[in-house]
């Protein structure tokens, strides 16, 4: 196993990269949730360029399909297409790496943007496995922001009847949305409550932490007759104190200054994940 | 270049009125930013309703609030607010007959490169086909200004859809006919009859113009009321033409180009050519590069008409 962390800066590096070529892009979201894709990538999920058509692999839904930037410098790393490539071309003219998730191309299973999708259509992935007696597991991404929509609660409960355990839902708990903290906007109280009183098992842990972060995705595995939820709490924007917690971060392209300040904390980062 | 965008106007006039109409209620899903209402929710606190991410109870609660007195403006995306809530829209607005005004936001291809989630090319259709329900698409901000003031006037359920960015102006400040659900004929010639809507006005007078300069003389029919769709205008426009071209940023199904093929076929039968988005997501691009892509520009209009009149 390399060091995650490590790895976790460079792709956060290509997103920065890929979001001030492309001049756009939903950047807070994607640092909070880079380290739940790396982990799932790269430690998790049964899933690689060689089986991506294998009736056995892993699923994985984006469902907070906002933050494509972090799961395109994941697939890239897998190698499912050249980094240069998306970096080059992300959110240009004719492009086919646009800013939402998109099942043309490969390694996306799938098109996701409008939020509150990806929990009810991995209940349809994970009862699929059930039904072929499968032992593929489903995995989906959502944001805090998202947990409004009453599709995922419509899911959920989905989920809790049909005993979905083969299923797992991570919500990347970073307490920001466009209009300002969740609390604020639409409050969610406590999470773990909320889902437990929905029948599923609920671990809560640090969602930036690679230990826990593997910790939480073996409990759920190893957890029968229940679907598994998440709670990842991250901070929006991490990797770089520029960014960190701020709401206006969501979608905020650096101007130069920002930039270079951004990679510098990186790269700090880097090392000190290095030397772990 | 005019820089004030559509969905600035809206805000305005809705600040400007709510002063003194304390019934008027703004509600947004973590819509506010991109519906330029923030200046709204910070003047108006108790005026404004956020429900957060959810675009059902968006629209449900605009309805509950209006059946109990409230003038309610719900503002949201135009991908979202149309077909996320549409069964919200149908059923709880135009059935119920509530006074709702839905307002989408960054509607048609807007988004850009953010892909068809969000863009709103099926909402002309789908709000057109609800009975009850109005649709609006008006062309520019002097527009967009006397359609707001008069929504403010009546308590009957509409859609009206707008773009994200500033566009060129139409109209003037000084001069801005508008009838309310009465099409605005912006010029008037006898060879060919352009109708458009939205942002497609402004692009069918710059062909108009262009058209002019080679001897081709068109009548520019600005449809910001699809539905109810002034008719009359139609006919009386077409009835002078030898070809009728639509142009709207929509699908090519069930939108301006299909109601007004409707009208013409039945009530003065001549071809009709409709101009409209793919069916099919849109290319990647800002909405300037898809609408050139797609010809549905000045230049591609003059194309169409001199290649079929
Ligand atoms: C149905 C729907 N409504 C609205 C939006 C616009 N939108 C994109 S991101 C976002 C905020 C998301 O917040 P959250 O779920 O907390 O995500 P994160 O903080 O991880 O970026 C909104 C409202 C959308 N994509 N889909
Ligand atoms: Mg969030």
């Amino acid at each position: 196993m390399g060091n995650l962390k490590e790895l976790s800066y460079k792709l956060r590096k290509d997103v920065v990269d890929m979001i001030v070529e492309g001049k756009g892009g939903h950047i807070g979201g994607d640092m909070s949730a880079m380290d739940i894709l790396v982990e799932l990538y790269f430690e998790q999920m049964n899933i690689s360029p060689e089986n991506m058509d294998a009736p056995d692999r892993d699923r994985f839904i984006m469902s907070k399909g906002h933050s494509v930037e972090a799961l395109y410098t994941v697939l890239a790393e897998k190698g499912f297409f050249p980094i240069e490539q998306v970096i080059k071309e992300f959110s240009k003219f004719g492009s086919q790496f646009i800013g939402h998730p998109n099942n043309k191309l490969p390694g996306i299973e799938m098109n996701s943007g409008s939020l509150g999708h990806g929990l009810p259509v991995s209940v349809g992935m994970a009862l699929a496995g059930k039904m072929d007696k499968k032992d593929y597991r489903v995995y989906t991404v959502m944001g805090d922001g998202e947990l409004a929509e009453g599709s995922v609660w419509e899911g959920t409960m989905a989920g809790n009847q049909y005993k979905l355990d083969n299923l797992c839902a991570i919500v990347d708990r970073n307490r920001l949305q466009i209009s300002g903290n969740t609390e604020d906007v639409m409050g969610h109280d406590d999470l773990v409550q909320r889902f437990s009183s929905f029948g599923w098992h609920v671990i809560s842990i640090d969602g930036n932490n690679y230990t826990e972060l593997k910790k939480a995705f073996e409990e759920a595995r190893e957890t029968k007759g229940k679907p598994t939820v998440i709670i990842a709490n991250t901070i929006k924007g991490c990797g770089s104190s520029v960014m960190e917690n701020k709401a206006n971060w969501h979608h905020k392209v650096p101007n130069a200054e920002e930039y270079a300040q951004i990679i510098k904390d990186f790269q700090i980062r880097k090392e000190a994940a290095a030397n772990e | 270049m005019n820089k004030i965008a559509n969905r600035q106007v809206i805000c305005e006039v809705l600040m400007d009125k709510a002063k003194e109409d304390k019934d008027i209620v703004v509600l947004c899903s973590d819509s506010r930013g991109s519906a330029s209402l923030a200046p709204f929710a910070e003047a108006f606190p108790e005026q404004f309703v956020e429900v957060g991410i959810a675009e059902q109870n968006l629209v449900s609660i605009a309805a509950g609030l209006a059946k109990c007195g409230k003038k309610a403006f719900a503002a949201s995306p135009a991908s979202f607010v149309s077909t996320r809530s549409y069964e919200q829209a149908k059923i709880d607005c135009a059935y119920s007959n509530t006074n709702v005004t839905l307002i989408g936001i960054s509607g048609g291809v807007s988004y850009g490169a953010l892909g068809m989630s969000h863009h709103s090319a099926q909402d002309i259709a789908a709000m057109s086909a609800i009975p009850n329900m109005r649709v609006y698409l008006p062309s520019d901000r002097f527009q967009t200004k006397h359609l707001m003031e008069a929504l403010l006037q009546d308590e009957k359920p509409a859609y009206i859809r707008v773009g994200r960015n500033p566009v060129e102006d139409v109209y003037y400040e000084e001069y801005c006919p508008f009838e309310m659900d009465k099409a605005t004929v912006v010029m008037e010639g006898t060879d060919v009859a352009i109708v458009a809507c939205g942002e497609m006005v402004k692009p069918a007078v710059d062909a108009a113009k262009l058209l002019k300069e080679e001897g081709i003389s068109a009548t520019v029919v600005d449809m910001y009321c699809v539905k109810p769709l002034d008719q009359d205008t139609i006919v009386k426009a077409a009835e002078s033409a030898r070809l009728v071209v639509t142009v709207e940023e929509h699908a090519p199904m069930g939108g301006l180009g299909s109601m007004v093929s409707q009208v013409v076929g039945s009530q003065c039968p001549k071809t009709v050519i409709n101009m409209a988005l793919p069916d099919a997501p849109v290319i990647t691009g800002t909405s300037r590069e898809v609408f050139d892509y797609y010809g549905l520009n000045a230049e591609g209009i003059v194309k169409i008409i001199k290649e079929n009149i």
